[in-house]
């Protein structure tokens, strides 16, 4: 396991490699399909972002409410394929690292070689073990999007797995293909 | 004729769709911990066992199992005997209301497809309703979870298509979706009937018991032949390659047209949560 901290540098994000497990630790933003519309709109206008996503982390999820005591609700990975038409714009602003689940396009493979950032999967429905990482969460911009709003997490080791590296590795056909039986 | 309180209803989903979300049913549970016991990838077993652990955890702190607590789909089995007084799709929409407002469940329901304004308090459901003989009130509630509902398909095969038609689209759905439904899964086929009535089918699948088995020979062999055919696509848990991409098939059949072999493939992620009453 690797232990990284955020912001995370295009030279770290660099290093990383398909099958690597990895604990984050540090500030995190969360931003689903209705959040990102939202930023690439504001980049297309040439406005700024809300948020500095240089050499940030986001993790698609839509936590549920916090109930009384806790950070934050179960906040598992929602799948990352529905953010792709938005990844570029987000990369070419320096953002390092998504957290997701499930596959995404070649594109967006690509992208990750050209930018130097990294797609990493989170274990889906483990939202409740996941929620237990995360210890601050407090609601940034867009509160009228609810669950979609973009949140500030505080994350302690973070658990995660690389998937698509930025040398074009891809943990899915290599574990897909060792496995396969026909 | 016997009367239903539909105040005993609205209360009833309300408790029901907390219950759900929080407390995976035992059986599938244990299904979850035969997959990792018996999963051959060190990672696929290690993600399985970390669902196991996340699903106790859920129980034991009351916390949601997954953050999707879905679109509320209620299915309504009410005898011809059972009687009430109001509008029963209300009663149970307030129900619904109610537990993902008060319950700490996510709202996931937009009022219009193209607007997409959060309706904030997950209503409506989608509501089904069976009329049997006798005076039977039952419901049956699944949050369903829209990562696995969106890898779901139907498609009008002919007849020509035949059990080897069937199994390549079912087989291509599975494969396709990859890690995206979250596998390990349990897929629901509707079979037959037409257009709409395979949907539904392959969602009265999908609420059957995990380890029952169908009654109906023709459909037994499917599901068993299917179960193992998927697991050898190497999807895997996540989708990072194994041997357990699917936990059980579930094949519902129903007479069709000469021309048609209708066919809907509902998919359903591990976080398989169901709840059954009967007032």
């Amino acid at each position: 396991m690797i232990k990284i901290t955020t912001p995370i540098t295009e030279k770290t994000a660099r290093s990383l490699r398909a099958g690597d497990i990895v604990l984050i630790t540090g500030t995190i933003y969360t931003g689903r399909d209705a959040a990102h519309k939202r930023l690439c709109e504001l980049l297309a206008r040439g406005e700024s972002l809300p948020i500095d996503v240089k050499n940030s982390v986001i993790y698609y999820v839509g936590p549920t409410p916090a109930k009384p005591g806790r950070a934050i609700g179960s906040a598992g990975p929602t799948s990352s394929y529905r953010m792709d038409p938005y990844a570029e714009p987000l990369l070419q602003q320096g953002l390092r690292v998504m957290v997701g689940k499930g596959s995404r396009g070649k594109e967006f493979k690509e992208l990750l070689k050209k930018y130097g950032g990294v797609y990493l999967s989170a274990i889906g429905g483990a939202a409740a073990s996941i929620s237990e990482t995360i210890k601050k969460c407090e609601v940034v911009t867009y509160e009228d999007l609810g669950a979609e709003a973009i949140h500030r997490l505080e994350v302690e080791d973070f658990y995660a797995i690389v998937t698509y590296d930025s040398e074009g590795n891809d943990l899915f056909e290599q574990g897909i293909e060792k496995y396969k039986k026909v | 004729m016997r009367k239903i309180q539909l105040a005993d209803v609205t209360a009833k989903i309300k408790e029901m769709f907390i219950d759900a979300c929080e407390n995976i049913p035992a059986n599938v549970l244990n299904a979850l911990k035969s997959a990792a016991a018996e999963e051959q990838s060190p990672l696929g077993k290690d993600i399985i066992q970390k669902i196991v652990e996340n699903d106790i955890l859920a129980h034991d702190k009351h916390l949601p199992i997954c953050q999707d607590t879905g679109v509320a789909v209620v299915m309504l089995t009410i005898g011809s005997e059972v009687t009430f007084e109001g509008d029963i799709y209300e009663a149970v929409n307030e129900g619904v209301r109610q537990a993902y407002t008060e319950g700490y469940l996510r709202k996931s329901v937009v009022r219009h497809p193209l607007d997409r304004v959060n309706t904030k308090d997950n209503t409506p459901a989608v509501v089904h309703v069976k009329l049997v003989p006798g005076d039977t009130f039952r419901i049956d509630v699944a949050p369903k979870g829209g990562g696995s509902e969106n890898m779901s398909v139907v498609k009008m095969l002919i007849p020509a298509d035949g059990v080897e038609g069937i199994k390549k689209l079912v087989l291509d759905t599975v494969f396709n979706a990859g890690g995206k439904p979250c596998p390990p899964v349990i897929v629901g086929l509707g079979i037959g009937g037409n257009f709409e009535k395979c949907a539904m089918m392959a969602k009265e699948a999908l609420f059957r018991e995990i380890d029952d088995k169908s009654p109906d020979p023709i459909a037994r062999k499917l599901e068993e032949e299917l179960l193992e055919e998927i697991n050898n696509l190497g999807v895997g848990p996540m989708g990072f390659g194994g041997t357990k991409t699917c936990l059980a098939v579930k094949v519902n059949t129903y007479p069709c047209h000469i021309a048609s072999l209708p066919v809907a493939v509902n998919i359903q992620c591990h976080a398989a949560r169901h709840k059954t009453c009967n007032l």
